[in-house]
């Protein structure tokens, strides 16, 4: 108890203030989750048509595309990595960052180079800090993502992927790539997000439409103006739309990691806070015992002292 | 297919990131990349590209819904018809002064790449939107 109690109340007073914080931070990003799911589910009806008109072109036509073709001997993969802008989410980067790692690891394995896209700037902090070489990385939207960065990150992976199959792949130039998996974190619930690794491309075979009834004649569609131009506009949308969907998801999922991270850093602080006070009272009692016994010790010195010379 | 031609359509008009229109139509016209179609009940199923431009809604109560959209799809299948483009605006969500002001900065911006050229077809969409629906 070497402190005295003025030094107490100070580090009570700064562990009050920043439990202040901490608790600003919960509720802001309480509200924003909210907001979140809402664009999260708002952004459905998009995806679940182009969906459906994917399913319709790829069961009702026999046209390949590139983007859908895979290559028979894979050598390079891109990598596009999920994480946040801003820290103080737990370890919701790091889990991204951890789950991106093994399968970078995995993918190198299987004798594939990694090319690695970074979105959100505490994955681009990692890959800088050790040196290591990112293709592209977007910044600065990690929270609320909007369409337009998934259509560019779309563009980005789609001219990547495309890049070889056009061309003979050079020695010394930028290759393209043979797939693109996307390593983000799902948003399961408020209290589980778990992050997720999904290959993009190329496009696996998508779900089938759901089943025409019995009596019902199964439509044939017309495709205007060829089936193949409709696939070359349909299918870069519906990567856009995927990307845009993990960056939804991941939106979510660190604004509910980040209420998780600030509502446990509250408690610790009301924890701290209790502690301090607790030591303070004690230091102030040991104080007024000690002030005592030195005016009781006193006065019985002056006392013998009286008795003494009488 | 007789029963559809007397019910009206399921329309479903879809931005990226929400819905922006969806109700019943006895009438739709969009600008495909071939020109303009007109879906009415009972149309053939079909999925074709559709450009910027404006599209027509005319519900079953003669009622007119003018949407300006980007380039898109539009999916007829089972009387549903679904539009979908990255961005679409109801006219009345449009400010008419700006959306002229935008085709007037796309027009003079001298620039003849398809990019420029998207703009200016995008600026006029949402102008001649707003003028159709008053």
């Amino acid at each position: 108890m070497a402190l005295s109690v003025r030094e107490y109340r100070a580090r009570i007073r700064s562990t009050e203030s920043m439990k202040k914080i901490t608790r600003a931070m919960e509720l802001i990003a309480a509200s924003r989750i909210i907001k979140a799911q809402q664009r999260a589910q708002s952004a459905a009806p998009y995806a679940r048509e182009l969906t459906r008109a994917v399913s319709a072109v790829a069961t009702f036509s026999n046209v390949d595309h590139a983007l859908t073709v895979e290559p028979e001997d894979p050598k390079k993969a891109a990598v596009l990595i999920v994480t946040s802008d801003r820290g103080l989410a737990g370890a919701y980067s790091s889990n991204v960052i951890k789950e991106a790692e093994r399968l970078i690891e995995k993918l190198k394995e299987e004798g594939k180079e990694v090319d690695v896209y970074i979105s959100g700037r505490k994955g681009e902090a990692y890959f800088k800090f050790r040196q290591r070489p990112v293709v592209q990385s977007w910044t600065g939207f990690s929270d609320q993502p909007t369409y337009d960065v998934a259509s560019d990150i779309g563009a980005t992976l789609i001219s990547a992927f495309l890049n070889e199959t056009g061309e003979e792949p050079e020695q010394g130039t930028a290759p393209g790539v043979d797939e693109v998996h996307v390593v983000y974190t799902r948003f399961r619930s408020m209290l589980s997000q778990e992050p997720q690794a999904v290959r993009l491309l190329p496009l696996e075979v998508v779900e089938g439409e759901e089943k025409p009834s019995e009596e019902d004649l199964l439509p044939l569609y017309e495709f205007e103006p060829s089936p193949s131009e409709v696939l070359d506009s349909l299918l870069p949308r519906y990567v856009q739309s995927r990307i845009f969907f993990a960056l939804l998801q991941a939106a979510a999922s660190e604004l509910a990691a980040r209420q998780k991270a600030m509502k446990s850093a509250t408690d610790n602080a009301d924890e701290l806070i209790k502690k301090y006070k607790r030591i303070a009272n004690q230091a102030r009692q040991a104080g007024i015992t000690q002030e005592i016994s030195e005016i009781v010790g006193g006065v019985n010195a002056l006392a013998d002292a009286q008795a003494g010379s009488e | 297919m007789a029963e559809h031609t007397t019910q009206p359509l399921q329309v479903e008009l879809v931005a990226a990131d929400r819905l922006v229109w969806s109700g019943e139509a006895s009438m739709v016209i969009a600008r495909t990349t071939e020109g303009d179609v007109g879906i009415l009940p009972g149309h053939a199923p079909m999925l074709s590209v559709i450009i910027e431009g404006v599209v027509d809604v005319q519900t079953p109560d003669g009622e007119t819904w003018v949407a300006a959209v980007d380039a898109g799809f539009l999916s007829v299948a089972n009387n549903r018809v679904s539009i979908l483009s990255e961005h679409a605006e109801m006219s009345h969500e449009i400010d008419l002064e700006k959306a002229r002001q935008e085709l007037e900065r796309a027009k003079s911006s001298g620039e003849d790449d398809d990019a420029a050229q998207e703009a200016v077809r995008r600026a006029e969409a949402r102008v001649r939107a707003v003028e159709r629906a008053s």
